[in-house]
């Protein structure tokens, strides 16, 4: 009872002090966000009250959690809420690619223009669709590697909640135009705090299921998530050091300045790739892979090697970010450098998941799931050779500021994170609410490959768009003059955007399959009546001896 | 200490002791699953995953 009314209580807290804010917000934005706060509390406060079995605290007989079985509800949820927001994020980036090809799509308003959905696009795939997925697998994977049960409870389903609130202020604050103007770092102050205690909470969560395990060893995946979560931990702090020029209102000024402050930006910039993007999804492929093949990692000394290479290398790289700029030369020449080095323990990774299939390649004929995993190493060894190329000054002069770099970033976003995302979902589904197996394998195939051609569709387009760019900028006439204008080389990338919202358009179809499949199964349809993906074909007309031809007599 | 010596004396480590150190750990910890004997906890735990239900059930690997 005393956790009921002291549970309630925080809520009823909160909501007085969002509602206090609300009431003393310097602007707009900050306004609109407490509102938010409040409804959450508000929501929270009645489910508290709504949800608790009186008779049962009466009878002093609450049931309590069973220990001999995984705490899956956060999973399960952070599985729909990767679908949903995965969905958000897609269709958001269609809509933003159609609008570089169409400006009339910015509606003539502030809150739709290019300028605030690009970062809801990139915010949405990256900390929502992404982030849950790290969230979710992260809790199953830790579970099942120390055999212990997720340590906290209550801070667990504290870490999934405050982060979709997290979502929620960062997404309608970039339509409100509330933005700190730092990539994938763009939410405000109060937004990062927040973010920070939901951080927290995790790291304490995951560290706790450590210390209670009862595995001796510490699997390897564990290790990238750990250093998934203390890295983010550290860069969110030190990028995120503001001071807010109201306490009660939505800005603030970063104490960073100058190229230091742009060092700071792509150091945290470049390792949210290198430890959001790469650190925590290897995690899932250390033990997803492995599992979906039934074969243990191909060896687990490169998965070791692989660790510390990437964690000793990727923190330096972030100055390739700043090519040509006021960074000194030395620094820039650092991120190059360590840029190129890197490819040696990415490639290292990709090699150990994609050999732990050794013996069994057969698989990636007769199981979608396995074949998608594939696809997203696949993916993963194309972008980490290609980054290190494009981090080379000489390349760079090329590429930089070009569409090559979104080319280059979607194909390692699709098909890397959003591959291996995706065959993830495929392989936890089924388990996690029993089901038998996915509602169709078919329609796996099928996501299988509308993905890959949007893909393919995606970054041919951008990579002719991004020389084509760099070379229209840095063509000069006789005379010593630029020969093209800017609007002339937006023109001719006009067929290029076009191309890329071609492949936008099927990597969402893909996505709209997956949602299709993924709700068939929850909801527990038939099983979907289809052609197996393989089978042994059985031709009774040859099944017989051969009778030897009646041989005529002499 | 003022600024741009803080900066000197930062500098001179990472180019020269900080730097070593940091060579010699990360080859120790790229090391240390080759010593005698890691061949089998290695195999061991390369495997360890596969030994388990998915189901949140009891151990029947």
């Amino acid at each position: 009872m005393v956790t009921l009314t002291g549970r309630a209580g925080i809520w009823l807290v909160v909501l007085f002090l969002a509602i206090l804010a609300i009431a003393a917000a310097a602007d707009t934005g900050f306004a609109v966000h407490m509102t938010i706060v409040a409804l959450a509390a508000a929501i929270g406060l009645f489910v508290t009250l709504s949800k608790t079995d009186y008779a049962a605290i009466a009878r002093g007989a609450l049931k309590g959690p069973d220990h001999s079985r995984y705490d899956d509800d956060p999973i399960r949820w952070g599985v729909i809420a990767t679908v949903f927001w995965g969905m958000a994020g897609f269709a958001a980036g269609l809509f933003i690619a159609l609008q570089l090809a169409y400006p009339v799509l910015n509606l003539g308003t502030e809150y739709t223009t290019f300028g605030r959905l690009r970062p809801l696009h990139t915010s949405a795939v990256i900390f929502a669709f992404g982030g849950n997925a790290l969230i979710a697998t992260s809790f199953y994977v830790v579970q099942r590697t120390c055999r212990a049960r997720l340590a906290f409870p209550g801070l667990a389903r504290f870490v999934f909640w405050g982060y979709q609130l997290f979502i929620v202020l960062a997404a309608t604050g970039y339509l409100l135009g509330i933005t700190q103007g730092k990539e994938y770092a763009e939410p405000e102050w109060y937004v990062d705090l927040w973010l920070t205690i939901v951080w927290v909470a995790y790291l304490a969560v995951f560290v706790g299921t450590l210390v209670k395990r009862t595995e001796p060893h510490i699997y390897v995946a564990n290790w990238f998530y750990l250093s998934f979560i203390l890295t983010v931990a550290m860069l969110h702090l030190v990028n995120n050091v503001n001071l807010p020029i109201s306490l009660v209102g939505a800005h603030s000024v970063a104490v960073w300045a100058g190229v230091q402050g742009a060092l700071i930006q792509w150091w945290y910039g470049h390792n949210a790739v290198g430890f959001f993007l790469t650190a925590g999804f290897l995690a899932m492929m250390y033990y997803f892979v492995p599992k979906q093949a039934e074969r243990p990692v191909y060896s687990y000394r490169l998965s070791i090697i692989h660790f510390w290479a990437l964690i000793f290398l990727y923190i330096w790289a972030g100055p390739h970010h700043l090519h040509y700029t006021a960074l000194p030369d030395w620094a820039q020449t650092l991120g190059m450098v360590f840029s190129v080095m890197l490819w040696m323990p990415s490639w290292g990774g990709m090699i150990n998941g994609l050999m732990t299939l050794n013996g069994a390649w057969d698989k990636i004929r007769t199981d979608p799931i396995i074949r998608m995993f594939v696809m997203s190493l696949a993916f993963y060894g194309m972008s980490t050779f290609e980054g290190p190329m494009m981090s080379v000054k000489s390349v760079n002069a090329l590429s930089h500021y070009t569409d090559w770099t979104i080319g280059h970033v979607h194909s390692g976003a699709l098909g890397w994170n959003g591959m291996v995302t995706f065959a993830t979902l495929y392989y936890l589904v089924p388990r996690l609410w029993q089901r038998e197996r996915l509602y169709s394998l078919r329609m796996v195939n099928w996501h299988f490959w509308l993905a890959t051609t949007g893909i393919v569709f995606y970054a041919a387009s951008m990579w002719v768009a991004g020389i084509t760019q760099g070379l229209m900028w840095r063509e000069y006439g006789a005379d010593g003059y630029l020969v093209n204008s800017f609007a002339e080389t937006v023109a001719a990338l006009h067929p290029m955007y076009l191309l890329r919202a071609f492949g936008g358009l099927l990597y969402l179809t893909g996505a709209v399959v997956m949602t299709v499949n993924v709700w068939k199964t929850i909801a527990g349809s038939p099983l979907r009546i289809e052609a197996p993906m393989t089978d042994t074909p059985y031709d009774a007309a040859q099944d017989r001896p051969l009778v030897p031809a009646a041989v005529p007599a002499e | 200490m003022s600024a741009p010596t803080t900066y000197e004396l930062l500098r001179h480590l990472a180019d020269s002791w900080g730097l070593l150190a940091m060579t010699l750990i990360f080859l120790g910890l790229c090391a240390w699953p080759f010593r005698p004997g890691a061949r089998s906890a290695n195999e061991t735990a390369a495997r360890m995953i596969l030994h388990d239900d998915d189901f949140g059930g009891t151990d029947n690997g």
